[in-house]
Order: C-alpha cells, then sequence, then structure tokens
C-alpha cells in the first residue's frame, strides 16, 4: 500500500475514496475513528489510523464500532464510523435506536456498498436504511466529493441533530483521483456530555415521544434537500432522455452520454421530489439510473412522474458505460452500432447477435479464481478435512472460504460472520435419519470468532451441542489485508496490545479443557489425529491452530523445497494440498493391472515462491520433495 | 492529441508481479504532466493469486474511472494468458505490451482446465497490434525478477504522450527517495523494457 504523507492542508493529492473520507473526517475536526475491516471500506481506517490528533481504532465488529462512535459523539466529540454494506447489518440494532437519540458531536456513518461483489456473500443497496432509520443519506460520485461530503455530514449532523449515512460503493472507495483539500477545522463544541435522560434513556415512555421529533426533523430534512445544492442539474443538449442518478453512476452517464441532462442528486435521501418533478418536465423520457435497487425508482413513480429504471437496466452489478449504452440505445429505438469491416474480436464485443466464424480470443479461457497462498497455514487443514468422510462443514467468512473451492472441495455452507457456529448446531440437532451418522465440523477464523463467533459457541456449549470446531489463528484480519484484531497482540497502530488467549477462551466458554487441542496446521499427522479423535466424541469440541497468516511479519520464510524429477510418481497426492508453488511438469495415462486407467501427473516445486512449510513433503509416499541446497532468496 | 482525447491504459497481471505499482507509476507521471487522473485499484484479491487489474485514465477531464471495453489505448499484460483473456477489450488501432512469462494458476495443474498452448499465437491471429517478449526473463538477467514492471514501463514508453523520459525520471525519482541503490538497475530494465519493444 502506498505510503500516506499526512501533508499541509490545501493540498491537491491523488488519493482514493477511502483515503478521501478519512482526511475529510480529519478535517473536519473528527476526534473519533472506529470500524471493523471490510472489503471495501478497510482503508478508511488504515489512512485515519496514520492521521494525528484523531482516536482510531479496529473494533472487534461494526455494532461495537457504531456504539463507540455513538458514545463519541454523545460526549461532545466529532465521530465516524466505516463499514462494508453488510457490516451496516450487524450495526444497525444501534441505528435504529440512534436515529430516536440525535447526536452531541456530529455522527457520520460511512457504509460501502461492493456493487460488483469484488469481495462479499450478497450486493446490499445501503440507501435502504436512510428510510428505514429515517435519516439523511449522502452519496459522493468520485473522490473529491468523498472529502467533500464527509466534511459537509458532520456539519448536516450537528443541524439536524440526526446520524448522517454516507453511502459509497466499490467504485468510489478503490478509485485514485485528484482531490483538492482544504484546512483542517478544529472541533470545539464547548459541550460536554448532557445528561438527559428522557433523550438517552429509550424505555418505551420516553421513545414515544422522540419517534414524532424523528419525523418532524425527517420532515425539515425534505425541505432541505429539495433546496440544497448538492442536488443539481446538469444541463444537456439531447432532451430525448433525462438521467435521475447518484453516485459512481452520475460520472459512467457523462462518459456515455455527454449531451444528456442529468438530475445529479448529492443527498439522495430525503428524495427531493419537486426537484425530480421539475426536471421530468424538462425532458422526453425520465430514465432513474441507481445502483442497485429501485427504490429512488419506486419513490418517483409513488409520486406520480413518470420514469423508466429497472425495466430497462439490471438490478445487479455496476451501471458502467457499457451497461448503459445498449440499454438507452434499445430504449430509443437505435440499431445497434454499425460494423464496418473490423477484426473479429471487435465484433462480439458490441453485436452478441452477429455471426462470427471464429470465436473471440481469450472467450474460452481458464478462470483464474482467488485461492490460499504458498504455504498458507489453511492448506493442510484443507487438506485434512478432505480426507474425512460422511461430514457436512459448516464455514464461516474469511481467507478460509477458499476451502470451497479445488483442490479441496471442503466447506459446504457460508452466509454470515460467525454463522458458521449456529448453522452447525442447527444441522445437527435438525439432522434427520438420512443423516445420522454425518459428523458435523465449523470452521472459523480468529478474527470472524471475535467478530461474532463466541455467541454461537456458547450457544452451542449452553444447549450441550456436538460440534467439532476448527479455530484457525493465523494472528490476522487476514482476507482484508492483515491487519491486527485482538488475537494479534498489536493495536491499528502497531502497538502492544492485550492478545487474546483462545484456548482459555473456549473454557470459559463452557467447553471441556480435554476438548480443547493446539495444533500446529503443518503437522499433518497431528491435525489427522487430532480431527479423527474428535469427530468420533458426542460432544463440542475445538481445535484450534496457531500458525500466522504468510503475508504478516509474523511469518518466518524457511529455505524452499524441491521435487526430485527421478522419484516422482506421478501419484498427485501433493497436488490435493493445493499450494500454487507446485506446478505439473507433465501428465501420462498409464494402464493399472486391474484394467483401469489411471492419469499420472508429474510435478515440481517453484523454488522462487516455495517457503518451506514442509506440508507436502508429508503427502509425499516417495519421499521426493527435499530441501534446495545453498539456496539464496532474493 | 485533441483535448477531448483520453489515454485509456488497462494493466493486467497476477498479484506479486508489479501490476498496481506499475499502474500508480504511470498515474503519477501522467499528475505530473498535468494531466486529471483516474485510477482503479484492486485489494485483497490481488495477493491470493487472483487477476489484477487496474485501469489508468488520463486526459483534460476523466469521468467514468473504468474504460468501457473497446477503448484500450495500451494493454500492459504481465502474464500472457491475461494478456489474452483482455485483449477483446483493446481499440482496433491499439496496442498490448505481452511479456510471455507463464504463470499457471492450480486449476490448471488440477487438470481442470487447460492453459492455451499459445496466447500469442492467439492474440497475432486475432490481429492485435502487439510487442511480445520475456520481461521476466529480462528482470532476471539484470538480477532481480521484481524490475519486471519497469522493463513492462520502459516498453510502452514509446506509446505514450508524453517523452520515454518523463516516465523514467517519475520512476527513478520514487527509487531515489526510498531505495537510492536500485536507481541504476532500474534506469538498465527501463532501457531494457525499451530495446525489447523495439524488436519484438
Amino acid at each position: 500500500m502506498n505510503a500516506v504523507n499526512p501533508l499541509p492542508s490545501g493540498e491537491r493529492l491523488f488519493i482514493s475514496g477511502n483515503e478521501a473520507v478519512a482526511r475529510g473526517a480529519w478535517g473536519a475536526g473528527c476526534k473519533v475513528m472506529a470500524a471493523y475491516p471490510g472489503t471495501p471500506a478497510t482503508e478508511i481506517l488504515e489512512y485515519a489510523s496514520r492521521l494525528p490528533e484523531m482516536y482510531s481504532e479496529w473494533s472487534v465488529n461494526e455494532k461495537v464500532s457504531l456504539e463507540i462512535c455513538i458514545g463519541a459523539s454523545l460526549a461532545g466529540s466529532r465521530a465516524l464510523c466505516a463499514m462494508k454494506h453488510v457490516g451496516m447489518n450487524v450495526a444497525s440494532d444501534a441505528l435504529m435506536t440512534q436515529t430516536l437519540i440525535g447526536v452531541g458531536g456530529g455522527l457520520v456513518i460511512a457504509i460501502a456498498d461492493d456493487v460488483g461483489l469484488s469481495s462479499s456473500q450478497n450486493e446490499q443497496d445501503s440507501r435502504f436504511w436512510g428510510r428505514f432509520a429515517h435519516v439523511p443519506v449522502l452519496e459522493p460520485s468520485d473522490a473529491q466529493e468523498a472529502y467533500d461530503l464527509t466534511r459537509f455530514a458532520f456539519d448536516l449532523s450537528e443541524q439536524f441533530d440526526t446520524p448522517v449515512i454516507l453511502r459509497m460503493t466499490t467504485r468510489i472507495c478503490h478509485v485514485k483521483g485528484v482531490v483538492g483539500t482544504s484546512e483542517r477545522r478544529p472541533f470545539n463544541s464547548g459541550v460536554g456530555f448532557k445528561k438527559d435522560p428522557a433523550r438517552l434513556v429509550m424505555i418505551p415512555t420516553n421513545a414515544k415521544h422522540r419517534i414524532p421529533l424523528m419525523y418532524q426533523r425527517e420532515e425539515r430534512l425534505q425541505q432541505y434537500s429539495e433546496g440544497s445544492d448538492l442536488n443539481f442539474f446538469k444541463e444537456g443538449s439531447d432532451k430525448r432522455v433525462g438521467f435521475v442518478t447518484s453516485g459512481p453512476v452520475f460520472m459512467h452517464i457523462q462518459e456515455a452520454y455527454p449531451e444528456a441532462p442529468i438530475l445529479k442528486l448529492g443527498m439522495s435521501y430525503p428524495v427531493p421530489m419537486e426537484k425530480i418533478r421539475e426536471f421530468a418536465s424538462q425532458v422526453e423520457q425520465l430514465v432513474v439510473a441507481e445502483e442497485v435497487e429501485p427504490i429512488l425508482e419506486g419513490e418517483i413513480k409513488a409520486a406520480g412522474i413518470q420514469a423508466l429504471g429497472k425495466e430497462i437496466l439490471p438490478r445487479i452489478g455496476e451501471l458502467a458505460p457499457q451497461v448503459l449504452r445498449p440499454a438507452i440505445g434499445r430504449l430509443l429505438g437505435e440499431a445497434p452500432p454499425q460494423e464496418e469491416p473490423a477484426p473479429p474480436r471487435r465484433a462480439l464485443a458490441d453485436l452478441p447477435e452477429v455471426k462470427v466464424p471464429l470465436p473471440a480470443p481469450g472467450s474460452n479461457l481458464f478462470p483464474r479464481p482467488p485461492t490460499m497462498c504458498v504455504a498458507c497455514p489453511h492448506l493442510g487443514i484443507y487438506y485434512c478435512l478432505s480426507k474425512i468422510r460422511n461430514k457436512a462443514i459448516s464455514g464461516d467468512i474469511g481467507c478460509y472460504t477458499l476451502g470451497a473451492g479445488h483442490p479441496w472441495n471442503a466447506l459446504d455452507t457460508t452466509i454470515c460472520m460467525g454463522a458458521s457456529m449456529g448453522v452447525a448446531h442447527g444441522l445437527d440437532k435438525g439432522r434427520t435419519d438420512v443423516d445420522k451418522n454425518q459428523k458435523i465440523i465449523a470452521v472459523i477464523g480468529d478474527s470472524t470468532f471475535m467478530h461474532m463467533g463466541m455467541q454461537g459457541l456458547l450457544d452451542i456449549t449452553y444447549n450441550k451441542g456436538n460440534v467439532t470446531i476448527l479455530l484457525l489463528d493465523n494472528r490476522a484480519v487476514g482476507m482484508t489485508g492483515g491487519q491486527d484484531n485482538p488475537g494479534s497482540g498489536r493495536d491499528i497502530h502497531g502497538e502492544e496490545s492485550p492478545r487474546v488467549n483462545f484456548v482459555k477462551l473456549c473454557e470459559a466458554l463452557g467447553v471441556k479443557p480435554e476438548r480443547i487441542h493446539e495444533v500446529n496446521p503443518y503437522e499433518l499427522p497431528t491435525m489427522f489425529k487430532a480431527l479423527r479423535e474428535e469427530v468420533k466424541v458426542n460432544d463440542t469440541s475445538v481445535i484450534i491452530t496457531n500458525q500466522p497468516c504468510v503475508l504478516v511479519d509474523f511469518y518466518a520464510a524457511k529455505p524452499p523445497l524441491r521435487v526430485e524429477d527421478d522419484k516422482c510418481t506421478g501419484c498427485k497426492n501433493c497436488l490435493d494440498v493445493g499450494c500454487p508453488a507446485i506446478y505439473v511438469t507433465r501428465r501420462e495415462t498409464v494402464i493399472k493391472p486391474n484394467g483401469k486407467e489411471k492419469e499420472l501427473a508429474f510435478v515440481r516445486i517453484e523454488s522462487s515462491a516455495c517457503t518451506g512449510c514442509n506440508l507436502c513433503p508429508a503427502t509425499c509416499g516417495p519421499d521426493a520433495i527435499i530441501p534446495v541446497e545453498n539456496f539464496i532468496r532474493q | 492529441m485533441s483535448e477531448s482525447k483520453i489515454t485509456n491504459i488497462l494493466v493486467a497481471g497476477i498479484g506479486g508481479q508489479g501490476v498496481m505499482t506499475a499502474a500508480e507509476v504511470l498515474a503519477q507521471t501522467a499528475l505530473a504532466q498535468g494531466y486529471d487522473v483516474k485510477k482503479t485499484e484492486v485489494a485483497g484479491m490481488a495477493q491470493r493469486g487472483g487477476v489484477v487489474t487496474s485501469h489508468v485514465r488520463f486526459g483534460a477531464k476523466v469521468l467514468s474511472p473504468a474504460i468501457p471495453p473497446g477503448e484500450v489505448d495500451i494493454l500492459v499484460g504481465f502474464e500472457p494468458a491475461e494478456s489474452l483473456r483482455w485483449c477483446t477489450h483493446l481499440r482496433a488501432d491499439g496496442v498490448a505490451m505481452v511479456s510471455t512469462t507463464r504463470q499457471e494458476p492450480p486449476v490448471v495443474s488440477l487438470g481442470l482446465f487447460d492453459y492455451p498452448e499459445d496466447p500469442v499465437a492467439q492474440m497475432r491471429e486475432a490481429k492485435i497490434n502487439m510487442h511480445a517478449f520475456d520481461a521476466g526473463a529480462i528482470a532476471q538477467s539484470l538480477g532481480n525478477f521484481r524490475l519486471v514492471n519497469t522493463v513492462m514501463l520502459g516498453a510502452i514508453s514509446e506509446y505514450l504522450p508524453f517523452p520515454p523520459e518523463v516516465l523514467k525520471n517519475v520512476i527513478l525519482e520514487r527509487f531515489r527517495q526510498r531505495k537510492p541503490k536500485l536507481v541504476a538497475v532500474n534506469e538498465q530494465a527501463f532501457e531494457a523494457g525499451r530495446l525489447a519493444q523495439a524488436e519484438n
């Protein structure tokens, strides 16, 4: 990741939307920032942690991060929490009552929707939260707006006594652009925590009084939105189609249709419906281009304004120019672009109906999905799991989710953070006679466990369940880039922090001491033994693996290995480990004595990639894998 | 170059090859030349053997950050199969700079998919303008595989709308700031890349 220099304000920087949010919050005098890592929002707190005069932390989950920011806000300081879209699901319990309470210092919730699913279990449209919680939603359309709107969000929050949602997408978070910044304004409200139980203690009698206030606030925000220049018309000479849009789609539309009139919503909730009505009267057809759900479209139609939306545009993925052009082209009754004689590859890119004799180059290319790293400590775990019979493996979210792929195919479910625990317990208690002897195994990482798995484990022990749990402690929040957590022993600044003892934690949560094992996942025989024994026991067991993620600094590479060609029998056992440093040199088909065909694959190890974790030698019958002599790592 | 022209560069490869660094250097160079620049980034998946791409767009004003298919001016392909994967996104008069160092993913090693026999030949058959050479071998011959992204940047320098020296100086200045001992070898790598483009 690029080094961050806290340059003096007033500079033009080339930064991503995430960094722009961090700098914008800092520029507005934000004092507290908290988050749990999650693509595409992770970098917001990473950048924030390097900025001075701010408290920033990795929280154990998004609900706690929002609660911390609520506390900071009520204490009289500005606070921002950041999360990916599913993180908001976790934090929503806090938001739904916080909206009744209001704020002290400004409270901003940055939610990053992973539109396009770069790394998520689903797509969600976080603009719904604005409606559900009756709070305003601001949407930047590039990094500059991410900066400007973040700064503004705190002012809006205090002016209207409301939390404010800053809604971003992957295309904002992970795109770097030129951003002009301004001087930092320290925030000194001059007030501290105001004791006001009627407002802050939400028992029914108090809450009942707050609900009408929340609705009145929403009406005032509605008026504000109608008059705000965050919602503006971009003039266009081609009146055949006018677009109502927000977020990065604003840029895509301008790219695809430079002459189109656009109503751009920077404050997309509450909806400035009269502005939309005025705009609709100026164009022939109104198209609502929104990512991803037809939220605005439904509201516009309910207001009696004719519009098109998801009848012509998709409900999944990005509305990039190459998605907009065909859809709008069809709407306008335009013929598909005429083809001059051009190489087949262009024809297929634009006109799927045109028959071309040759397939486009690269059209049947192999996929290259993400996979576990060379020497990943999870490789051995999944190798073992793949060898166990009659099992169901309840999985969770992290690098270890990749165990569902080839060659291991050893993960059966992944739903949401911590679900591995509850789902495993449910698979056991709900089992039918068909699965009488099925072993139930759950796999969860350390960060996921501390996020929401602990509660599930407590449920299992309290209700006397029978699940074998693999707790993969690699001392990092791996998939998002190796951030620190309460298991790594370091805080967000890299300073020493109390480190969770998972053995004691599991014991405290009710697992019997003799059912808890700490295992080095590179030692396959020990791993196998522990697994095989514990799945036979009718009780809850936890097998904790204790080797660090290879991408964090706790990991130390060892001298690499290589394959002795003449000893390799092509048995492919080592390939079942799934390490990307093992390559096939040649394949052969032989006939076995019983007449059946057998596929052999002879292998080599890429020494420049291998870090000598010693997993594959344990799988090699002929002992063909040996250390490389005199190796010097570059 | 007309005022409304945007230069679109697609950098593609696999995690660990320096795709993001190359894209960042290009973006910084364009910025220094006074252009508006947008650059897309990939997080997380890059380090897990997956495909890594970065779109770098620069011009008077850049709107959408993603290069629409068919509008890529320069494809910087760090790996031949990945170059093949993205070559259909090139303009008719675009150019592909392809490093021929193959890297097979586990799904190929496992026999689930085949690695195309000759991705470069497939691209030539499809009339892609291209230069193909083993940038990895050039880097190794200079002593460090990680020089491959400087080699690739040298190779495309002729196609940029500013003199090659501009890009070279940005690269060398980065090393002057962070790792001065590597300035000389990166200059060699850049020039080797230029030579490779001229000769292939």
